[in-house]
């Protein structure tokens, strides 16, 4: 018995702290889809405003994709070398590049899109052009590519591994591609999933860096609830969520099964 | 193995050039910047103590660690107490409750800013429940408490993580020990549970106060009228025009907010080695 009240105690702050994160959430899907929220649900349902969304923001959506999938490759391209010489070869060096590398988390993303704009402001094509934001978001997300395949490689001994395949005579190059990059591979899908949700989502650099042609998907949300009616700053988040739901799920499933693989001996 | 260093060298030359170009160097300018001619034509290092010496902007540092501290405080209470009774207990819908509690994980701040307006702006839960209530409609989005709400959201899905990881591997034999001597289960909280917590605290409350000095997405939805650091700053750049200032203001934010995880590395990783 005196064990009941701690317990229930917890549960009950537990699923108001859940309440208080999903209601709102509910309630702006909700109004994404009802004709006039002002009057509730029995004023009917309509897709209308999502079709009005389209409309207005579909470039937004489409530049956001663009962006992530640009982000992605570079922070591959970058990241999984970057992440195989900080196992392999580690030294002073690396660890001072690991602590610049991972500052940009650290220092307001206000502060990293001022210093990139005083820099590039007078370059015009590049400024006015999405690579601008890209090479943002490749600033940002770069260590969470790297600390996941890192983590990956660490875990996997890729030394002894790599060893044997130059006892058998196997290039640096050749090893990189066939051994390395396959062992990396479910730290290489964990950052991916990372990557493309942050790139998605981001807005405190992307604000700043761009231009009105170059406007992405959470530029377009913070336009939409300053100047749009409820109805439409609803159904243009509801198709944020539906667009980062399946990620999130699937960095679930990923995160899982790589702890499975830790479990087993 | 001279071949393979020489191979590690190089798998680092895309990352230092494209770190150097995009962040090293725009960052050294922003400091020079910030030292350089304003639109008043002064230059100096004075500027950076403006935040120290400036009404403006000393109320604004003020009011940002104020809510950043509240806002740490009340996550580590929630996020620590949910935390541990999730990691703890087996029931059924736990797997719900805990996606349900980080989902907001991947929120922009503008739509945790949204969120806020949801409940409780114009149209808001609040201000329909406080109307069938018969009160006043109550709407408080736009305010200090409609920011403390935003950033409560954002900080508490990453905290309750943190401390969920941290007491799933808390060793149950020592609470079981602690128990079969005649522990209460507030004594076991208090001399078992967050004593084990404290690093996981530790680094959930600094990373949780660093993100709220610098959130600007929800500030931006929500605090058109509300002096926080970051809109400071953002009104500096473009409202004034006054780029040296705000290149010191966002220089003394960073640096703050890299202190803060800074120190909090320090004492995180000395404590694990104690406990280790």
């Amino acid at each position: 018995m005196r064990r009941r009240l701690p317990f229930m105690l917890a549960l009950s702050l537990t699923l108001l702290t859940a309440m208080f994160l999903v209601v709102p959430a509910l309630m702006s899907m909700l109004a994404g889809v009802t004709s006039v929220y002002a009057r509730g649900i029995s004023s009917g349902l309509t897709t209308e405003w999502i079709i009005e969304v389209w409309r207005l923001y579909a470039d937004t959506i489409w530049r956001s994709i663009l962006i992530a999938l640009l982000t992605l490759l570079a922070t591959l391209l970058i990241g999984v070398p970057v992440a195989y010489a900080f196992v392999v070869n580690p030294s002073r060096f690396t660890r001072i590049l690991d602590e610049i590398m991972t500052l940009p988390l650290a220092v307001p993303g206000l502060a990293v899109a001022l210093a990139m704009l005083q820099l590039y402001g007078g370059f015009t094509d590049f400024r006015r052009s999405s690579l601008f934001i890209v090479a943002g978001h490749v600033v940002f997300t770069l260590p969470f590519m790297v600390r996941a395949v890192a983590a990956t490689l660490s875990a996997v001994d890729i030394r002894t591994l790599e060893e044997g395949a130059a006892s058998l005579g196997a290039r640096p190059l050749r090893r990189f591609l066939d051994i390395v990059v396959p062992a990396a591979m479910p730290g290489i899908l964990a950052g991916s999933l990372m990557v493309v949700t942050l790139s998605i989502g981001e807005f405190n650099l992307t604000w700043m860096l761009h231009t009105p042609l170059t406007k992405t998907l959470p530029v377009g949300l913070a336009d939409s609830y300053a100047s749009m009616r409820l109805e439409i700053a609803s159904a243009y988040t509801l198709v944020f969520f539906i667009m980062i739901m399946p990620l999130l799920i699937a960095m679930q499933i990923a995160a899982r099964a790589n702890a499975g693989k830790e479990a087993l001996p | 193995m001279k071949s393979r260093r020489l191979f590690a060298i190089t798998c680092l030359v895309p990352a230092v050039l494209v770190v150097t170009a995009f962040f090293v160097i725009p960052a050294v300018m922003l400091l020079f910047i910030g030292a350089g001619k304003g639109p008043d034509g002064e230059a100096g290092l004075w500027r950076y103590l403006a935040v120290l010496t400036t009404e403006r902007y000393r109320s604004a540092m003020v009011s940002t660690v104020i809510l950043s501290l509240l806002v740490t405080a009340v996550t580590l209470v929630i996020g620590g107490i949910s935390g541990v009774f999730l990691a703890r207990n087996r029931f059924a819908g736990r797997g719900i409750l805990v996606a349900c509690l980080t989902f907001p994980l991947a929120f922009p701040g503008v739509v945790v800013g949204f969120m806020v307006i949801m409940l409780a702006g114009r149209l808001g839960l609040i201000a329909s429940i406080s109307v069938a209530l018969g009160g006043d409609r109550l709407v408080f989005a736009y305010s200090m408490a409609g920011l403390f709400l935003g950033y409560l959201y954002f900080s508490i899905p990453r905290v309750l993580l943190t401390v969920m990881g941290v007491a799933e591997k808390l060793d149950g034999r020592l609470i079981e020990a602690a128990r079969s001597l005649g522990a209460g289960p507030w004594a076991v909280q208090r001399d078992i549970v967050l004593p084990a917590l404290a690093p996981a605290f530790v680094a959930a409350g600094s990373i949780c106060f660093a993100t709220s000095m610098g959130a600007f997405g929800t500030a931006f939805t929500l605090a058109t009228r509300i002096d926080v650091l970051p809109m400071v700053i953002y009104q500096e750049f473009t409202e004034s025009a006054n780029i040296a200032m705000a290149a010191a203001l966002s220089v003394m934010l960073g640096l703050v907010a890299w202190l803060i995880l800074a120190l909090a590395r320090l004492n995180g990783g000395s404590s694990v080695a104690a406990a280790g």
